[in-house]
């Protein structure tokens, strides 16, 4: 009797767990699937994707980014390659790269920098013009001392080089006299650091320690790239190949919102729906 | 039985002992193929002396014309040596001929540990102190080859003392007390005779000191400015083939990214050219 009785125990506690190891396994599963999404490309486009992503994840806890530099050509070949679900780029495709699916995120100026010390606030499109391209190297040219123009420009491949070369040197070259720097950060260290020297950095990287100048009179700020009264202005590009999976179509459409392009006007990036 | 274990112990550690040491020279080889394999295929389509002898680096535009930089690159290596061979071969002669026991003891940890500090450390200072001591006081921007070739002096000394060192050590003691005897005073005796004898070796820590001047990296591109130009004075900036790779590989790809890898060819050459010098030198010592 309490022999059958053990048994029949047995069996339905054998049943049970069974029916739970069937039922469970499933739900089990959907708590621990995660959405994972890589993005790379871009060292500017990076810190505010990042940005981005975070705020993201806070809300999504089931979806892992992963953000990673290597500049906008690797992001654009490796979006080419499929190894990545988004691509950025800090510049326009070229044409053998244009089958790419592109999505403008936001906008960004290109801010002209000097040394606080400098009295120069204004300076014509022209001018910034003949001092890359090596035409003008002293500041007397442009009424201050008799003493050389340091300038200070980036590496060949950057994305803000490029920028800047159609923007600004619409053609002409830059001088092989002139300072390079390979990063945003160290361009602005230099004219931090020497009162003679001249840059261009991201609008979001200038802070107390550089003086963004006038370019023809006007003031490269958010409220005159909105109005369309600062030219020196470029996209930041997210690039999918094809149609983009579901977990990188909800966090495009998440940086596309109003929530996203409020994170990225906050961190002086230019929203997109105002240009459109 | 057990001496038969140990034989085969003895054998299988001899055969892994080598096996470890054939793999730098595996690595070495891998480097070598990987290098040529990327680099070798723009010689051969934009033409050796188009590279090599050519001004013009513009590799988005199809120009990769590397001459600045290997005039460059050689500028701050002699800028490097002028600043830290004298100052390493005098202290190098103090601590074998005129320090004491005692000042060796703190002298020699020091120098290690002068060889270890990281390089970006030394580009940091002299961003920081440097290059605004130059500004002020000769004027240019301070990124000059002035500052690059101040930063590698110090840097190469540790590599120039220890060699030094070593070859003066290595003269036998009978020489000094010969000189000594014949009433040649201290400064006689290392100066004709102990210096002249280590010569080979005083040499080769110099070719060697250049060697390492001219494969840094980041110090160099923190403080040199890397304009592209061949410098026209001391405070122009300039760019160094090592600094060009390491600048411009993130953003490259395609004929770009070959360009550097055509860079890393020219660098290798020149590095083993080096090494081969210095081998040769120290070779004809030993021989002597």
């Amino acid at each position: 009797m309490n022999h059958v009785r053990m048994r029949r125990l047995y069996a339905a506690l054998v049943c049970v767990m069974i029916a739970a190891a069937c039922s469970r396994q499933p739900e089990a599963e959907a708590v621990y699937r995660r959405h994972s999404i890589t993005i790379a490309g871009s060292t500017s486009v990076m810190p505010f994707t990042e940005k981005l992503a975070e705020h993201f994840m806070l809300e999504h806890p089931n979806h892992v980014i992963n953000v990673q530099a290597g500049g906008s050509t690797a992001g654009i070949q490796a979006c080419l390659n499929g190894t990545v679900d988004i691509g950025m780029s800090s510049r326009e495709l070229k044409p053998e790269e244009k089958k790419l699916h592109e999505i403008v995120i936001c906008y960004d100026g290109i801010a002209v920098i000097v040394h606080p010390d400098n009295p120069i606030t204004s300076v014509s499109l022209s001018q910034v013009r003949d001092i890359f391209s090596g035409a003008v190297t002293n500041w007397k040219d442009l009424s201050w001392i008799d003493r050389h123009i340091d300038a200070v420009t980036r590496e060949e491949g950057s994305g803000t080089r490029g920028a800047f070369e159609e923007l600004v040197m619409q053609g002409a070259e830059i001088n092989d006299g002139i300072m390079v720097q390979d990063s945003n950060g160290s361009v602005k260290e230099v004219v931090a650091t020497d009162p003679y020297a001249i840059g261009y950095v991201s609008l979001g990287m200038v802070d107390t320690r550089v003086v963004a100048v006038m370019i023809d009179y006007v003031r490269p700020s958010v409220s005159t790239i909105m109005s369309k009264q600062y030219k020196i202005v470029r996209p930041f590009l997210y690039l999918t190949n094809g149609t983009p999976s579901g977990a990188a179509q909800q966090f495009i459409s998440y940086v596309l919102s109003k929530e996203g392009q409020k994170i990225l006007q906050r961190e002086g990036l230019i929203p997109i729906n105002v240009n459109n | 039985m057990s001496t038969t274990n140990a034989l085969l112990k003895d054998r299988l550690v001899r055969i892994t002992m080598s096996m470890c040491a054939f793999s730098s020279l595996f690595f070495l080889f891998l480097i070598f193929v990987f290098i040529l394999i990327e680099g070798l295929p723009l010689f051969y389509r934009v033409g050796l002396l188009n590279i090599i002898a050519g001004f013009k680096w513009a590799p988005t535009k199809g120009h990769f014309g590397i001459f600045p930089m290997i005039v460059s690159s050689f500028l701050v290596t002699c800028g490097a040596l002028l600043v830290g061979g004298p100052l390493g071969l005098a202290c190098a002669v103090y601590l074998a001929e005129y320090a004491g026991k005692k000042k060796k003891l703190f002298l020699k940890p020091a120098l290690e540990l002068l060889a270890g500090i990281p390089s970006v450390v030394y580009g940091f200072l002299g961003v920081l102190y440097i290059i605004p001591v130059i500004r002020t006081y000769w004027g240019g921007s301070g990124f000059s080859l002035l500052a690059a070739s101040l930063v590698l002096g110090i840097m190469i000394l540790p590599t120039v003392i220890s060699i030094s060192y070593d070859s003066l050590m290595s003269v036998p003691r009978a020489y000094r007390e010969g000189s000594l005897a014949m009433g040649a005073t201290k400064w006689q005796t290392t100066y004709r005779v102990v210096m002249p004898a280590a010569t080979s070796g005083i040499l080769a820590s110099f070719i060697l000191g250049m060697g390492r001047a001219i494969g840094e990296t980041m110090a160099v591109i923190m403080v040199a400015g890397n304009a592209l130009k061949i410098p026209d004075s001391i405070l122009a900036p300039l760019r160094t083939l090592t600094s060009n790779i390491a600048l411009e590989l993130a953003y490259a790809s395609g004929d770009h990214r070959l360009g550097l890898f055509s860079t890393g060819v020219v660098l290798l050459v020149i590095i083993m050219i080096l090494n081969y010098l210095a081998n040769f030198v120290i070779r004809r010592r030993v021989v002597k």
